[in-house]
């Protein structure tokens, strides 16, 4: 018996939306019936997102919380068994998160016409379709195959289940932000491509997450990832003086630097004096929230910015706990539109991680059982001086044991 | 159309190429169809690829009334080459939990962007709402009088306020799941929708929920309140489907590693080795688990879901605190309450959000993360204000500095005392 309880909700705005639904847009309602000298006419507030529940499909509606096991019975296609017996194929596709509203016409002709009107998506950007009966499973799944863009790529490319790369999550990047080291999609794009074999397969030790963030700021939290691509900058702030004045308060600019590094400072130029900051460039960290607070102190530089790669992280708590990510690579130029030397020491960590862990064994765990001398060896890539914290905490990090492995970095002493 | 004004995009143009579905593609042929707003977002991409710099102007409010959030302003710094770019800001909209949504409502969602808007979508925003990019400032009303009129839609929070909870599929398909996720992601969105609209904190608070300890919404990693289902009964064991697996008649971890030979399964290897807390044994014939030591982890259950699930007396693990690194550096939650159930109304929940929010409005500095005061006033403190007892599920491992803060009433006597007496005894 389905556990679905929604009958609290009922009186909610937005339980039950299937009437407005099947109104089309009407493009001049808000034209007609807005009133911007009064905009409190007729305004609707608060009202939260449409209820849940009447977007579920039957079958899930039917059998809520009666769940009795899953199988994948491919990469990408998942079987859900219920106690009633009833079953429900899931089949999982990945997505660029951005899309338009033309490949969006395009998933619900698809859902329409094999899933019954109703498309889900994760939490990793992919889109599931549902479907009950293996036949129209069979036929969704040849459609996809061939679904392709102009230029031969997969629209709606079937996997991300068991032991794969899902989705790359990121944010907004050179498309939408203001703060970016970095692009998001093209960087995400090439990497996804280069790894793409390990999307629509089951065939890695264990699931492995990689997540992209164009500044430190990181709308995607990528810091428990297990393979994390960071935009970073190196070059310290401009500081417009005749500017910062006017649009920024200079001490919420000063209070901005989590490093003490901003000075109030005041300045002459031709004759007039100007309240401005200075930076002391030595102690900026280059993370650029004294830029977030204030238009007037840029830091965005081609010679300066690019990509920085963490790895090891992991969020579910399966075996071992939620570990951070760490700093394996400090800096990458962006060579964009590919990325060559991104996507190269990706796919290399993905690599050598698949040709060495132990089943069931995050990348993480696999770098920690194997010593992270012994990974930085395996994965061929140089150890610097800037993987060695020497921020907060730092000491945390630091070897206090006899214990370690001889590798390639003391073989020559 | 043919008044579209097409960029030279040789650079973007590359990333049309290879398997993964291409972005650039896709808003290619949306530009092809009629939207200037693609082909210049695709050329200022372009601009961008050359000079390896953005080409967004920092910020500028807008909102709609009465709301302090759910909009971003954004602009370009090269309106001229592009102006129907000019103006392109950010809408969040409150996504429906766990993200279902029917063809119509998406269709008429079509509609509606193209009408008032590029067309642009991101599904979703890290945070989980649905993101809708590129629209100018005279249309964000209108958005918002179609948005709650025609669609019974609303926005979602950006600013110093509640962000947008998200959740797990949970019960919707998972069979792990300890919580109906997305009733509690729904219950927490309705019952806060003044602090997610109003921005009133000293910064950001975000909810997530998953179902279970693996997390499936990173809720640990990126909420100040991870709402994580758990058990604490027993582990239900069904023993032919154990044996079945043994067998080889069931696919260990429900086919995650089919595409290699891993050789057959070995459940000593697999299962009863790798558990964290050892407390599992196999005796050939009878799974044993001794429930008190388990700590939870998901891991055998995944393995061998057929045989394995959680129990039945559910709830959830509480933790606090998590954040990217700015300022002071990344911080996962931190484990405060080890059981909470969660029964609608979500009174508990909702009374320990209450004291959190009174304490963190008093005390929080301007841009300061809960988890970021927890870390300046101590985890003592912070258990004082949420009224819970320190336990030891809360630490890792007792300090190893003996730098105690004692209090004066903790010590017999107090600490004012008579430096006469202390120095008839002992000579200066
Ligand atoms: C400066 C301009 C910024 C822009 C345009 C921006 C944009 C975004 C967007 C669109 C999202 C997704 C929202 C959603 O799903 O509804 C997001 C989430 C997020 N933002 Fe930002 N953001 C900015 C600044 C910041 C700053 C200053 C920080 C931190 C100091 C930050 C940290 C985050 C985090 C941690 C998340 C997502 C967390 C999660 O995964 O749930 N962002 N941001
Ligand atoms: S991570 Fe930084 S640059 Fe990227 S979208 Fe977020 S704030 Fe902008
Ligand atoms: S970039 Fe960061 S460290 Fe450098 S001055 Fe700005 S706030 Fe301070
Ligand atoms: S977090 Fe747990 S309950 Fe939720 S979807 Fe993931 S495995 Fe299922
Ligand atoms: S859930 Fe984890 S800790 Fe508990 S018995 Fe299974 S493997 Fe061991």
């Amino acid at each position: 018996m389905s556990l679905l309880d929604i009958s609290m909700y009922k009186d909610d705005p937005g339980f039950d939306v299937s009437e407005l639904m099947e109104k089309p847009y009407d493009p001049e309602f808000a034209d007609k019936n807005y009133n911007p000298d009064k905009p409190m006419e007729n305004r609707i507030t608060d009202i939260g997102p449409p209820h849940y529940a009447q977007f579920f499909p039957e079958v899930i509606k039917k059998n809520y919380g009666e769940w009795k096991s899953h199988e994948f019975i491919q990469p990408g296609v998942i079987k859900y068994t219920s106690e009633s017996g009833d079953v429900c194929y899931v089949v999982r596709c990945g997505l660029p998160r951005i899309l338009t509203t033309n490949l969006m016409r395009e998933i619900c002709d698809i859902a329409d016409k094999y899933s019954g009107g109703i498309a889900r998506w994760t939490t990793r950007n992919n889109v599931e379709f549902h479907v009950t009966d293996e036949g129209t499973l069979r036929e969704l799944i040849d459609f996809l195959k061939n679904f392709k863009h102009p230029g031969g790529s997969y629209k709606l490319p079937i996997g991300g289940t068991g032991a794969c790369i899902s989705n790359i999550v990121h944010t907004q990047g050179w498309i939408h932000c203001h703060t970016p080291a970095t692009d998001a999609s093209g960087l995400v794009k090439s990497t996804a491509d280069e790894i793409f074999e390990y999307f629509g397969s089951h065939k890695l030790p264990a699931k492995l997450r990689i997540s992209m963030a164009c500044c430190l700021n990181m709308c995607g939290a990528v810091h428990c990832s297990d393979i994390a691509m960071l935009g970073v900058h190196r070059k310290p702030p401009f500081v417009e003086d005749e500017r910062i004045g006017k649009v920024c308060e200079i001490p919420l600019v000063v209070a901005a630097c989590p490093l003490g590094a901003i000075k109030p400072a005041t300045v002459e130029i031709n004759g007039q004096k100007y309240k401005t900051v200075r930076m002391n460039w030595d102690r900026c960290m280059f993370c650029g929230n004294c830029y977030t607070m204030c238009q007037a102190v840029p830091l965005a530089d081609a010679e300066g910015d690019g990509v920085a790669i963490l790895v090891g992280g992991k969020i579910s708590n399966r075996i071992t706990t939620p570990k951070f990510s760490k700093l394996i690579v400090p800096y990458i130029p962006n060579e964009p539109p590919r990325w060559p030397s991104v996507t190269k020491v990706v796919k290399r960590i993905v690599e050598a991680y698949a040709k060495d862990a132990h089943k069931y064994e995050r990348l993480g765990d696999w770098a920690a059982r194997i010593g992270w001398e012994r990974f930085y060896e395996k994965c061929d890539i140089p150890f610097s001086e800037k993987s060695i914290d020497d921020y907060r905490l730092a000491y945390d990090t630091y070897h206090t044991t006899t214990q370690f492995k001889w590798s390639t970095h003391t073989d020559n002493l | 159309m043919a008044d579209l004004k097409k960029h030279d995009t040789p650079m973007v143009d590359e990333l049309k190429k290879g398997p993964w579905s291409s972005f650039a593609d896709d808003l290619q042929t949306r530009g092809d169809s009629g939207s200037q707003a693609c082909l210049d977002l695709l050329g200022q991409l372009e601009l961008s690829y050359k000079d390896k710099e953005t080409h967004w102007k920092h910020g500028g409010i807008v909102g709609v009334f009465g709301y302090g959030g759910g909009v971003i302003g954004r602009y370009s710094d090269q309106p001229d080459k592009f102006p129907a770019i000019a103006a392109f800001h950010t809408l969040r909209i409150n996504q429906p939990a766990s993200k279902f949504y029917s063809t119509k409502f998406l269709r008429k969602l079509c509609d509606m962007w193209d009408h008032r808007g590029s067309g642009v979508f991101n599904f979703h925003g890290s945070t989980g709402d649905t993101v809708m990019i590129g629209t100018t400032t005279e249309q964000l009303e209108p958005i918002f009088f179609d948005l709650t009129h025609q669609f019974d839609m609303d926005l979602g929070g950006s600013g110093s306020n509640l962000r947008t909870p998200s959740c797990c599929i949970g019960r919707a398909r998972c069979e792990f799941s300890c919580l109906d996720t997305q009733a509690i992601c729904y219950d927490l969105t309705m019952t806060y929708q003044d602090e997610l609209h109003r921005p009133a904190f000293p910064y950001k608070y975000k909810f997530k929920i998953s179902g279970c300890p693996n997390d499936c919404v990173a809720a640990i990693a990126r909420s100040c309140c991870a709402i994580i289902g758990t058990w604490r009964d027993e582990i239900r064991i069904d023993q032919k489907a154990v044996q079945a697996y043994v067998n080889g008649e069931l696919k260990p971890n429900a086919g995650a590693f089919s595409d290699r030979d891993w050789g057959p399964f070995d459940i000593q290897k697999e299962v009863i080795d790798l558990c964290p807390s050892k407390c599992m044994y196999w005796d050939g014939k009878e799974l044993k688990i001794d429930n008190r030591e388990c700590t939870r982890c998901m891991h055998c259950i995944n393995v061998m879901p057929e045989a394995l699930r959680p129990g039945l007396d559910v709830g959830a693990t509480i933790l606090s605190g998590a954040k990217a690194p700015i300022l002071e550096g990344a911080q996962m939650s931190t484990l405060i309450i080890p059981f909470m159930r969660m029964e609608y109304p979500y009174d508990e929940i909702k009374e320990l959000t209450d004291l959190i929010w009174d304490w963190w409005m008093e005390e929080g500095r301007n841009r300061e993360r809960l988890g970021e005061l927890i870390q300046r006033k101590g985890l003592p403190t912070y258990l004082r204000i949420i009224k819970r007892k320190p336990i030891p599920q809360m630490v890792k491992e007792p300090r190893s500095n003996p730098y105690v803060f004692w209090k004066e009433e903790e010590v017999p006597g107090g600490w004012t005392r008579s430096l006469e007496e202390f120095r008839k005894k002992h000579l200066a």
